[in-house]
């Protein structure tokens, strides 16, 4: 049967089931095929923090939503054109997010009266016209299903159940176009031990794809074109997760120094354990300490040794290394400290996503104890800012706190993969023992032009020193507790960090003539508010926009970007820290917009808030 | 056998005490214990053929903390609690080194508990001196975790309430492979366990009964004092029945419960005295032993409790220098990649 082509620029699609339900998987596989076709892309993964909420129930639903189009995108999408939805949960949990005319392709078997009441639903959705605004299609996913497993030999009605996502996957696969090998490849690869349930994962797969081909229920098939605004170069998808990974080891690569990550699993953050677990034959060695003070302390004894010392973790964790991170600017070594931000306070949201730890990366430590904070803004920006948090502590010698987030972590998009030749080399500069002309003298807290002090590592002859958190004598570093000289180490510390600034870039300011009012954002968020400028200009409205990644030292044109603008919009996922920062520095008067809803930040939103202030 | 090569690369002379001694001036007051124990470290180093470049003393907070200062090797004062934590990181990246931590008792019993738990279950290769007085000195006088039941402190006017820690119990039940006791007043015995734990290849915990002079002063005095230590000290050494007093007149033997008792030798005999063997895998008797004592006021067992192999943490995985650009221009490029033609040559 020949079906009409229809071209679409931009699609949401959103993978609504329960936590049991493998959506998660569907997503990420639509995903990877997506890429493969070359569309832009963006997702944003949800789910509960419960492993197994009650069945059925609407605090057990998990989604999955992918942004695609032939466009260079920016975020992934506010709401869903296409929604699939495996039980009445997702629909309940989901419907209030789409617009109207909407898609929405359900599982019609598990509409059973059971399931309908555990959603909360008094009468079936299907059947009392609360859905009339949408184009619903119905489809038997489960008994179809179950009716393709049914011929793999071995594989078990278990199997079957399980199978269904693989099956939406494979009608969601026929209706845009994507090519099924991707799919099929990574089937046979993931299941290559239990060939009854690979084998019954490809049926329900194939049956999907051919439902979609056959059926008369989807009479459109939709194309998206390859994007053709990207640069040139070989992509991949990644996440925030494995870019930040990717970006340490390149660091490591190119300074020689070994990588040590030290962590003590925490929601979201234990992904980049995981992650960085696997590359041991990068030198890579992760230890799953006792507590995050512990894991804290570990990755500090590690880069005292001359290792590339690492440690992750999320909010509840920053609050315990802090006595550690103090510490780590008192003994100046390098040291990356990672906070995937997640909503707060306490235990908060812990899969939820949140702007909310800025301040505290910024001041909280006991002391005056001033490090260098950045803050990626897309999951391959992760890449980028890994790399250079490694470049900054070891050239500065000082411990390095890189904000990212939940949704950063866990969000994916296309990302250019770098030639490792524009990879700069890094030197850990160490100090090398006595040679015949030197006097053999060492002052471990002497300076160079940038302030930073010699690192010479355990094992180099002629430089055994001590170093500790009391206060230092400048140059010597024994301990000294003389009034003039704390002044002096706590200036020396404050304009040592201050100085990075010289490697900062400027902030770039994407402007258009007679714009009078800036949108000023850091971390992720970036995507949200540049999308929300474009909507807002394509309306006429004259806005600039500009994006923070360096929170300290900030770039060196800061001030003057802020005071050259009649009107400075700041919108992040928490009350306002950004802007109380910037307002105490600069005495600009920061209009705030913060967002505490463990949601990122929409582009609509950001439209709405340049609308108002035009 | 100890991973660590000692033929380095250091100073070609023979290393003697003042190798090790730093050019900062000590500050214990006046007849504190921890002078002892510094004078016999650095008396013994030499011994050890190691180079100071390769040695580093990881010290936490407490008059113990200041240990680091006055070693003449790598030294790191970190904080409260956390040097098993640091040496942690330490070892698991440098195979190379001998690495020592000194702590105290509220340090790496009170705030430090659990790193020094984990350090010793791991079988990390650090040997951890804990000065134990009995006392928080450094903050000048409140009780510690090791206080006895009833002790007046400035911060028990009423005595002591809480159960005190037996480290040496502790360290057992954490599955430690090295575990001795001994007391900074006996040189000989001091340097004999220290030299001991230094050949040990994993975690090795000493505890050192250390008096405060100023906040605690006497309270090993049942163990270090000419008139009553003969009757005190039970001497563990290994292959030999235990046996104490003055004229060897008392023993250990097994108890009716399991456990183990005091004996005098003239009523059992000899034979049924315990023979010490700190290699038995079981940690068992050497347990028993730790319960002899309620505090060190009576007959205390000092020595080596139990030296043991298990595997030593980091070194069951292979740690390889970082691979070539080569290799990370494969594993940037992992996974399915795609191309985006340059439009001008496409």
């Amino acid at each position: 049967m020949t079906k009409a082509i229809e071209e679409r620029e931009r699609v949401v699609v959103r993978f609504a089931g329960d936590s049991g339900d493998g959506m998660q998987l569907a997503g990420s596989r639509f995903t990877d095929a997506t890429a493969v076709v070359g569309n832009d892309l963006a997702t944003l993964p949800s789910f509960p923090a419960e492993i197994r909420a009650p069945a059925g129930t609407l605090a057990g639903v998990s989604a999955f939503q992918i942004h695609f189009a032939s466009l260079d995108i920016l975020t992934p999408g506010d709401s869903p054109n296409v929604l699939v939805a495996m039980n009445p949960a997702a629909l309940k949990a989901n419907l209030p997010e789409l617009d109207r005319g909407a898609t929405i392709i359900l599982n019609e078997d598990a509409f059973t009266k059971r399931n309908l009441e555990k959603a909360g639903y008094d009468a079936n959705p299907l059947e009392d016209g609360s859905l009339s605004e949408y184009r619903v299609h119905r489809i038997p996913m489960s008994s179809l299903t179950a009716k393709a497993v049914d011929e793999v030999e071995d594989a078990s009605t278990r199997d079957a159940g399980r199978a269904k996502n693989l099956f939406a996957l494979g009608v969601l696969s026929w209706l845009y176009g994507r090519p099924t090998d991707v799919t099929e490849r990574w089937i046979e690869q993931k299941f290559s031990r239990k060939p009854a349930v690979a084998k019954a994962n490809l049926a329900a797969f194939n049956a999907g794809w051919s439902f979609g081909e056959t059926t008369e229920l989807l009479d459109v098939q939709y194309r998206v074109k390859p994007a053709t605004d990207a640069e040139p170069g070989t992509y991949r998808n990644v996440n925030g997760t494995t870019a930040l990974a990717l970006g340490l080891i390149a660091a490591s690569v190119r300074s020689g120094l070994p990588l040590v990550l030290a962590s003590y699993p925490i929601t979201p953050a234990s992904e980049l354990l995981h992650e960085l677990s696997r590359h041991t034959r990068f030198g890579v060695s992760t230890i799953q300490a006792e507590d995050e003070i512990a894991a804290a302390g570990m990755a500090l004894g590690a880069a005292f040794g001359g290792r590339l010392g690492v440690t992750a973790t999320s909010g509840p964790g920053m609050d315990l290394k802090a006595e550690t991170i103090g510490l780590a600017v008192a003994l100046e070594l390098p040291m990356i400290i990672i906070d995937v931000q997640r909503a707060g306070p306490s235990t908060g949201m812990p899969t939820k996503t949140e702007q909310s730890d800025l301040l505290m990366a910024l001041y909280g430590r006991h002391g005056e104890s001033p490090l260098p904070v950045l803050a990626p803004s897309t999951p391959g920006g992760c890449f980028e800012l890994g790399f250079e948090a490694a470049q900054i502590a070891i050239r500065y010698r000082t411990p390095v706190i890189i904000l990212s987030d939940t949704f950063l972590a866990s969000s994916s998009e296309p990302w250019r993969v770098p030639s490792t030749a524009d990879l700069p080399a890094i030197d850990p500069a160490f100090t090398p023992g006595p040679s015949a002309e030197d006097d053999g003298a060492f002052a471990p807290y002497s300076r160079d032009d940038r302030l930073a002090r010699p690192w010479a590592i355990p094992g180099t002859p002629g430089r055994q020193h001590r170093i500790g958190g009391l206060e230092k004598a400048d140059g010597t570093g024994n301990i000294s507790y003389d009034p003039a000289n704390h002044a002096l180490m706590t200036e020396l510390r404050s304009a040592k960090v201050a100085g990075i600034a010289y490697d900062v870039p400027l902030i770039e300011v994407d402007s258009q003539p007679g714009a009078r009012l800036l949108v000023l954002g850091w971390g992720s968020s970036e995507g949200s508010i540049r999308a929300g400028v474009r909507r807002a200009r394509m309306c006429g409205h004259k806005v600039a926009c500009a994006h923070l990644h360096h929170l300290n030292p900030l770039p060196s044109n800061t001030g003057d970007v802020l005071r050259s603008f009649d009107r400075v919009l700041v919108p992040e996922m928490n009350t306002g820290q950004l802007a109380q920062v910037l307002r105490a520095k600069f005495l600009v008067d920061i209009e705030s917009f913060g967002k505490v809803q463990g949601q990122p930040l929409f582009a609509a939103e950001i439209e709405d808030q340049i609308a108002e202030r035009q | 056998m100890s991973a660590l090569d000692t033929s380095g690369n250091g100073p070609v002379h023979k290393l003697t005490k003042a190798d090790f001694q730093s050019d900062q001036e000590t500050r214990w007051c006046p007849g504190c214990g921890d002078y002892a124990v510094l004078s016999a470290v650095q008396q013994f180093m030499p011994d050890l053929g190691i180079p100071p470049e390769r040695i580093v003393f990881i010290t936490g907070i407490g008059c113990a903390g200041r240990f680091s200062y006055y070693m003449n090797t790598y030294g790191m004062h970190g904080i409260h609690g956390r040097a098993p934590a640091l040496a942690t990181g330490l070892a698991s990246a440098r195979q190379d080194l001998s690495i020592w931590v000194v702590t105290g008792d509220g340090d790496s019993l009170s705030i430090g508990g659990n790193h020094l738990i984990h350090a010793l279950r791991r079988n990390v290769p650090v040997k951890i001196l804990l000065f134990n007085n009995q006392i928080y000195g450094l903050t000048k006088g409140q009780a510690s975790p090791t206080s006895e039941l009833g002790k007046i402190t400035k911060s028990t006017p009423f005595g002591v309430a809480d159960h005190p820690f037996n480290p040496v119990a502790l360290a057992l039940g954490a599955e430690a492979t090295f575990v001795a006791r001994t007391i900074d007043r006996d040189r000989r015995h001091l340097t004999e366990v220290l030299r001991a734990a230094a050949l040990h290849d994993g975690a090795s915990l000493v505890e050192i009964y250390q008096n405060c002079p100023v906040f605690n002063d006497g309270a090993f005095s049942a163990l270090t004092e000419k008139d009553v230590k003969d009757v005190n000290q039970i001497r563990l050494e290994a292959g030999q029945p235990i046996r104490f007093g003055a004229e060897g007149e008392h023993g250990v033997a097994l108890g009716q419960h399991g456990g183990l008792e005091i004996v005098d030798v003239a009523d059992v005999g000899e034979e049924t005295l315990i023979v010490h063997d700190p290699h038995r895998p079981d940690p068992g008797l050497a347990f028993s032993l730790t319960r002899l004592a309620e505090d060190p006021t009576g007959p205390t067992p000092i020595g080596i409790f139990r030296d043991v192999e298990r595997p030593v943490f980091g070194r069951t995985t292979e740690r390889t220098p970082p691979a070539s650009e080569t290799d990370l221009g494969d594993l940037l490029l992992s996974g399915d990649t795609w191309i985006v033609a340059d439009p001008g040559h496409g």
